[in-house]
C-alpha cells in the first residue's frame, strides 16, 4: 500500500465523503470538441445544468484546419462539431476559445499557458493526454464521454484511486538527448504496459534538471506507458514557469500560494506500490521504427529482429509492426526514406520545441522530397515564435508555417500523412494509421524531426552542423 | 442503464497484444456528435479484409471478445466502447486492458474481464478453434467458464465500484446528487489560489466559417 506519496496527497485532498466508492471532486475540467458534444447532449436531454462552468474551459484543437484560417467547405462534418461546440458554450456558459482567437490551442498546451494548471489540483479532460498537467504536480487524467457528462453535472468523478509508482530516472544522457527521448526510453523501459492501473511519478535529478516544458512532454508520454498519468514534484522551475501567468494568483496570493505548493511531494521515507529505476545514462536520440511507442532504438540504429525476442508477445507484436512499417529486421534506420516531417502536438508543439527544432534548420534547407510543417500549439506560441523569428527560419528552409491545432498528431483535420509513406513526427502514437490511412510514423523528438527533414532520412541533429 | 449481471454467449477471438482504440475505431468517427451508430467504426480498417475474424459469418451474432495483453490502449475515447457495444458486444475478455479503457466500457455497460494470461489463452484457443464455443462471465460471482476451454468458475478482476454499478445498473449522476451535501462541504473549503474560468466565448480575430446551428 502506498503512502506519503504525492498522488496519495493530493488524492485525499479532493475525495468526499459520498455514498460508497470514491467520489473525488474535479479542480478544473478541460473540453475539446471531439470528446464533448454526446455529453452535452447527455446534459440537455436530462435537463441539466453545468453545476460549476467556472472551473471548465473549452477550446477548438482537433478539428480546426491549419492551412487556411476558413474552415475547409469539404469538412462540413468538422463545421457541424465546431459550430456546435460554440452553441454548446453559449448555451451552458462555459469559457471556449474558438478557431481564430488568440486564447485557441491544443487543450493541454493553453491549460498551462493560462496558468489554469497549479501544483495540487485534480484536472479531468476527455483526452487521454491530460496526464500533459501532472508536470505540475497536478493529478491529472483523461476520462471518457460518460464522465465528462458526469463531471459536467457534478464536477466530480466516480474513480477508483490508481496506484502509485515511481519512476526514478538516472544518469546522464547525451547532450542529443531531449525529454522526449528520456520519454521513448522509459516506455521502451518499462513496456507500454508498464504503468497499467498506476499513476507514474516522476524523480530523479534528471527531473530535476529538466525543463518545465520538458517535463510536459515527459508527463504527456506516461500514458504511452499505459499509466493513467504522470507526475512531478513541483520546485523552482515550475513557480518560475507559472509566475505572472493569467490566472495563476498574484501578488501576496502568489507567495502564499508558493508555499502551499512546496508541500506537494511525496516524503522522503514515502512508500510507493511499485518503483522502477530506468537508467539513462549515456541515452542518444531515439526514434521508434514500429506502431507502439515503446518500439523505439537510436536514430543510428537498425530495425530489431523481431525473431530473436524472447517474450512471445514482443515477438508477435514486432512481426506486426515490420509488416505494417515495410520494414526489414536489421534494416538500417537511416536507409527509411522520410517524406513527412511533423513538427507540433501537445508532446512537442510548445515555444522551446520550436526554438529547438528553429536552431537545427537554421541556415538550412529541407530535402527537396520531404513535405515539412510546423504547426505550433496554439495560438500565442504562433505568435511569439513570430516575433521571435522562428517562421523565417522555417519558412525560408523550406517548411510550411502553419496555424495552431492538433494538426497531423491525429489527422482529423485533413492534414495527414500519404499513405505507405513514412513521417517523422513529434507527436506521440505511431500506431497504425494514426496520422492518415496507411501512414508510417516514427517519433523522434523535434531536433530529430528538424535534422531529419534535412536530410531526407531519420537523422539526429548532431549530423548537422 | 440496464442491470448487467451473467452474460453468456459466443466469443471471438482477436489474438494481438496492444490493440489500441486507433483500431478498434479510427479518429475520424470522434468528428460524429450522434451518441449511437458506432458499429461500422468497429476494427474498420482490418474489417476491409474479408476473412478478417469479425467478417466471418460464423461470428455473427457473437457477443464476447476474447484479446491479448494491453486492450484498449491510446486514446480515452468513449467512441471505442461504444463502437463494441453497437457491434453487439456486451464483454472483453483480456489478461490486460489500458486504464482509462478500462474505466470508460462499463459506463456503456461492457464488462471489462481481466483473466489470468494462462486461462485467456485456454479460452483464446478455444474459440479460435470453435465459432460455437460458449463463453460465461458471471459478474455476481466474478467468474468465467468455457467448458471447451477446460475454463470452469475461473475468477476474474473487475473493480468493485464497477461491479456495485453493472450489477445494479446505476445512473452515476443520480448517485452523486446522493453526495449533494458533501460536494458542497468540499466546495466550500477548497484553498483560495483555485483557479477560475470567466465562462465567455473568445471573440475571433477572423471569421472562421463556422456556423452555429
Ligand atoms: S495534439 Fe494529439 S495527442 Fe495532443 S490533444 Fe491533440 S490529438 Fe491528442
Amino acid at each position: 500500500m502506498a503512502r506519503n506519496t504525492l498522488l496519495e496527497r493530493v488524492w485525499a485532498e479532493h475525495t468526499i465523503d459520498g455514498t460508497g466508492g470514491e467520489l473525488v471532486y474535479v479542480d478544473m475540467h478541460l473540453l475539446h470538441e471531439l470528446t464533448s458534444p454526446q455529453a452535452f447532449e447527455g446534459l440537455r436531454e436530462a435537463g441539466r445544468k453545468v453545476r460549476r462552468p467556472d472551473l471548465t474551459v473549452a477550446t477548438a484543437d482537433h478539428d480546426v484546419p491549419t492551412r487556411s484560417r476558413q474552415v475547409p467547405l469539404s469538412d462540413s462534418i468538422g463545421r457541424r462539431q465546431l459550430g456546435l461546440q460554440i452553441r454548446n458554450s453559449r448555451e451552458f456558459g462555459v469559457e471556449l476559445h474558438p478557431m481564430n482567437s488568440l486564447g485557441q490551442g491544443i487543450v493541454h498546451v493553453i491549460g498551462p499557458q493560462m496558468g489554469l494548471t497549479l501544483p495540487g489540483m485534480l484536472i479531468v479532460c476527455g483526452d487521454s493526454h491530460t496526464a500533459t498537467h501532472g508536470a505540475f504536480g497536478a493529478v491529472a487524467f483523461g476520462i471518457g464521454t460518460s464522465q465528462v457528462e458526469h463531471v459536467l453535472a457534478t464536477q466530480t468523478l466516480r474513480i477508483a484511486k490508481p496506484k502509485s509508482m515511481r519512476v526514478l530516472v538516472e544518469g546522464t544522457p547525451s547532450a542529443e538527448a531531449t525529454a522526449k527521448d528520456i520519454a521513448l526510453a522509459v516506455i521502451r523501459a518499462i513496456g507500454t504496459d508498464g504503468g497499467t492501473g498506476h499513476l507514474i511519478e516522476f524523480q530523479g535529478d534528471v527531473i530535476d534538471r529538466m525543463s518545465m516544458e520538458g517535463r510536459m512532454t515527459l508527463c504527456n508520454m506516461a500514458i504511452e506507458a499505459g499509466a493513467r498519468s504522470g507526475m512531478i514534484a513541483p520546485d523552482e522551475t515550475t513557480f518560475a514557469y507559472l509566475e505572472g501567468r493569467e490566472r495563476a494568483p498574484r501578488g501576496e496570493d502568489w507567495e502564499r500560494a508558493k508555499e502551499a505548493w512546496a508541500a506537494y511531494r511525496s516524503a522522503p521515507d514515502a512508500e510507493f506500490d511499485r518503483e522502477v529505476v530506468v537508467d539513462v545514462d549515456g541515452l542518444r536520440a531515439m526514434v521508434t521504427w514500429g506502431i507502439n511507442p515503446g518500439q523505439a532504438v537510436p536514430v543510428d540504429g537498425r530495425v530489431p529482429d523481431p525473431e530473436t525476442m524472447a517474450d512471445p508477445v514482443s515477438r508477435e507484436a514486432g512481426r506486426r509492426a515490420l509488416d505494417y512499417m515495410g520494414l526489414r529486421a536489421g534494416q538500417s534506420l537511416a536507409d527509411i526514406p522520410i517524406r513527412t516531417v511533423f513538427i507540433g502536438s501537445c508532446t512537442n508543439g510548445r515555444m522551446d520545441d520550436l526554438r529547438a527544432a528553429a536552431k537545427v534548420v537554421e541556415g538550412h534547407k529541407v530535402a527537396a522530397e520531404v513535405t515539412a510543417l510546423v504547426v505550433p500549439g496554439s495560438e500565442r506560441i504562433k505568435r511569439q515564435a513570430e516575433a521571435e523569428g522562428l517562421d523565417r527560419v522555417f519558412t525560408e528552409a523550406g517548411f510550411e508555417w502553419r496555424n495552431p491545432g492538433c494538426s497531423m498528431c491525429i489527422a482529423v483535420n485533413g492534414d495527414r500523412v500519404p499513405a505507405g509513406t513514412h513521417s517523422a513526427s513529434t507527436s506521440n502514437r505511431n500506431f497504425e494509421g494514426r496520422q492518415g490511412p496507411g501512414a508510417r510514423t516514427h517519433l523522434v523528438s523535434p531536433e530529430t524531426a528538424a535534422a531529419t527533414a534535412l536530410l531526407g532520412r531519420l537523422a539526429g541533429s548532431a549530423e548537422i552542423s | 442503464m440496464l442491470k448487467v449481471e451473467v452474460i453468456h454467449g459466443r466469443g471471438v477471438p482477436l489474438d494481438a497484444s496492444d490493440v489500441d482504440t486507433d483500431q478498434i475505431i479510427p479518429a475520424v468517427w470522434m468528428k460524429r456528435v450522434e451518441r449511437t451508430g458506432f458499429q461500422d467504426g468497429l476494427f474498420q480498417k482490418w474489417r476491409r479484409d474479408p476473412e478478417f475474424v469479425l467478417n466471418r459469418p460464423e461470428r455473427a451474432g457473437a457477443t464476447v471478445l476474447v484479446s491479448g495483453p494491453n486492450f484498449g490502449c491510446g486514446s480515452s475515447r468513449e467512441h471505442a466502447p461504444w463502437a463494441l457495444r453497437d457491434f453487439g458486444f456486451k464483454a472483453v475478455i483480456a489478461p490486460s486492458f489500458a486504464d482509462i479503457f478500462r474505466n470508460n466500457l462499463p459506463n456503456v455497460g461492457l464488462v471489462p474481464v481481466t483473466l489470468d494470461a494462462a486461462a485467456t489463452r485456454k479460452v483464446m484457443d478455444a474459440v479460435t478453434a470453435d465459432a460455437t464455443a460458449e463463453v460465461t462471465v458471471d459478474l455476481l460471482r466474478a467468474t468465467v467458464t468455457c467448458e471447451a476451454a477446460g475454463v470452469v468458475a475461473e475468477p476474474f478482476f473487475l473493480d468493485e465500484g464497477a461491479r456495485y454499478r453493472l450489477t445494479r445498473g446505476l445512473d452515476l449522476i443520480d448517485l452523486a446528487a446522493e453526495a449533494e451535501e458533501a460536494i458542497g462541504r468540499h466546495e466550500a473549503s477548497r484553498p483560495f489560489w483555485m483557479p477560475r474560468t470567466n465562462g465567455q466565448v473568445e471573440d475571433v480575430f477572423e471569421d472562421s466559417g463556422v456556423e452555429v446551428a
